[in-house]
This record gives structure tokens, C-alpha cells and sequence, in this order.
């Protein structure tokens, strides 16, 4: 009885994850998707030398971040396919969604700096997991895109 | 005080080299947030405390990164990095580093 109770638990949050964790993910993409259209004026460079020919009126420091986790089905998804390996999908959409986010609100702060370029952009991934002895690790990452945004010195 | 993670500031040029300078902060969610995000942690997506809560402590190291600038006597911070470490369960580290020049 015990036993039906547990895997009644474990397939009810197995369906929230899939159910829920699937819908937030597709409004995610959806919207990261309008925002990136909305921003493709700003343009993004890992380059670290500014073009020598033109000049620039302001340099400024820009960030953007987020921290994304994974939902329950993810989590089981993931731990059944790394059994036989290969690539984890759950997990690609999911480094994915939280890279562009990071992107995205970078690129916000520099048109919010009157800029529209960013220059020597560095991405960063860091894991932040919290590991009780109750509970499972669980996973969630930080993303942090950052860069130089400068102001073309001819823009009013 | 300008901050780039250039290697100069466009249209100005560095005079004066004063080293490295960092600022540092580590920070844990409050006991309230965690179990948001133990919930969130069903279903998945941003976890915006947490997000929140970097952000606060990226602002806190960039300005004490910015108070040892001062100190030195700089008027600018150039080539500045970030780093996030996860140092314990629930508790990350913040750092801001860069090198602290004197510019005209």
C-alpha cells in the first residue's frame, strides 16, 4: 500500500513537471523569441577591440542574469537517459532558455545606456545547487552575459 | 568611476597602472524564499529570488570592488571580471575583479 502511495507521488509530480514545466518552457522560448527581435538593433561583439575608426561617447559596464531550474520531469528524464548516455535534450533546452535570457536582459541594459553595441562579452555558467539530506539535489544554474556597452560618439 | 571589461576606455587613455582590486560577498536566501523555490523546483523556470538575490550581490562586490579603487586613488576599473562560486548548500560567493587605473 505504502509502496502505491510513493509511485502515486512520483507520477504525480512526473505529470506537474510535464505539464507545467513543458508550457513554461514554450512561453519562454516564445517571448525570448519576440525579445531578441525587439533588441537585434544592439549588437553584440566577443570582440575586445572597438573598431578604431569610430569614435564612442561613453563606456559602461552591462549584466544581465538569471538563474533557471530544472522542473521534476527534467530531472527523471535526464537521470533514465544518462543510463545509456548520449545527449541529455532535457537539459540542452534548458542551458539554451537560460543563456538567452542572460543575453537578452544585457542587451536590454545597454539600450536602457543609450548604447548599441556591446563589446568583449563573456558568458558565464555557474551551478547553484542546494543538497539537503532529505532532499535531492537540486539543479539550477546562474547565467551571466556581460560586456562593454558603448555609445557611438555621431547619435544624438 | 567608469567600469569596462575592456582593456581601456574608448577615447581616453590610461596614464596610471594601480593594480589589481576585488570585491567580494557571499549570501544565502532566507529560509522563505528557499521553500519557493523547493516548490518552483516541481515545475521548473527562473527562479527569481534567486536571480534577485545574485543580482543584489553582484551590485554589493562591484561597489566594494569600487571602494578599494577609490582607496588606491583610481578613476576607473578596466578589464573587470565576474565570478560565481557555490561555496555550501543554499550559500554562493559573488566576486568583482579588475584592475584599477588612472585615466584623462
Amino acid at each position: 500500500m505504502e509502496l502505491i502511495i510513493q509511485f502515486g507521488v512520483i507520477a504525480f509530480l512526473l505529470l506537474l513537471g510535464l505539464v507545467f514545466g513543458r508550457a513554461a518552457e514554450a512561453r519562454h522560448f516564445r517571448e525570448l523569441k519576440q525579445k531578441e527581435l525587439i533588441l537585434r538593433q544592439v549588437l553584440v561583439f566577443s570582440e575586445k577591440h572597438p573598431p578604431a575608426d569610430q569614435e564612442f561617447r561613453g563606456a559602461k559596464l552591462v549584466v544581465g542574469s538569471v538563474v533557471i531550474a530544472e522542473d521534476y520531469f527534467k530531472r527523471i528524464a535526464a537521470s533514465l537517459k544518462s543510463l545509456v548516455g548520449g545527449r541529455l535534450t532535457a537539459y540542452e533546452s534548458l542551458m539554451d532558455r537560460g543563456r538567452r535570457e542572460a543575453i537578452v536582459r544585457m542587451k536590454q541594459a545597454a539600450r536602457e545606456a543609450g548604447a548599441s553595441m556591446i563589446f568583449n562579452v563573456r558568458i558565464e555558467t555557474a551551478r547553484l545547487s542546494e543538497s539537503d539530506s532529505n532532499r535531492q539535489a537540486l539543479f539550477a544554474a546562474e547565467f551571466i552575459a556581460y560586456g562593454t556597452a558603448l555609445v557611438p560618439a555621431n547619435r544624438p | 568611476m567608469e567600469i569596462t571589461n575592456l582593456e581601456s576606455i574608448p577615447g581616453k587613455s590610461i596614464t596610471r597602472h594601480l593594480g589589481l582590486v576585488q570585491g567580494s560577498t557571499v549570501r544565502s536566501k532566507h529560509v522563505g524564499k528557499d521553500i519557493f523555490a523547493g516548490l518552483k523546483n516541481i515545475v521548473g523556470g527562473e527562479l527569481k529570488a534567486y536571480t534577485e538575490l545574485l543580482n543584489e550581490s553582484r551590485a554589493e562586490a562591484t561597489e566594494r570592488m569600487l571602494a578599494q579603487a577609490r582607496a588606491v586613488g583610481a578613476n576607473a576599473v578596466v578589464n573587470v571580471r565576474f565570478a560565481t562560486s557555490n561555496i555550501a548548500a543554499g550559500a554562493a560567493e559573488v566576486m568583482a575583479y579588475g584592475t584599477a587605473v588612472v585615466v584623462q
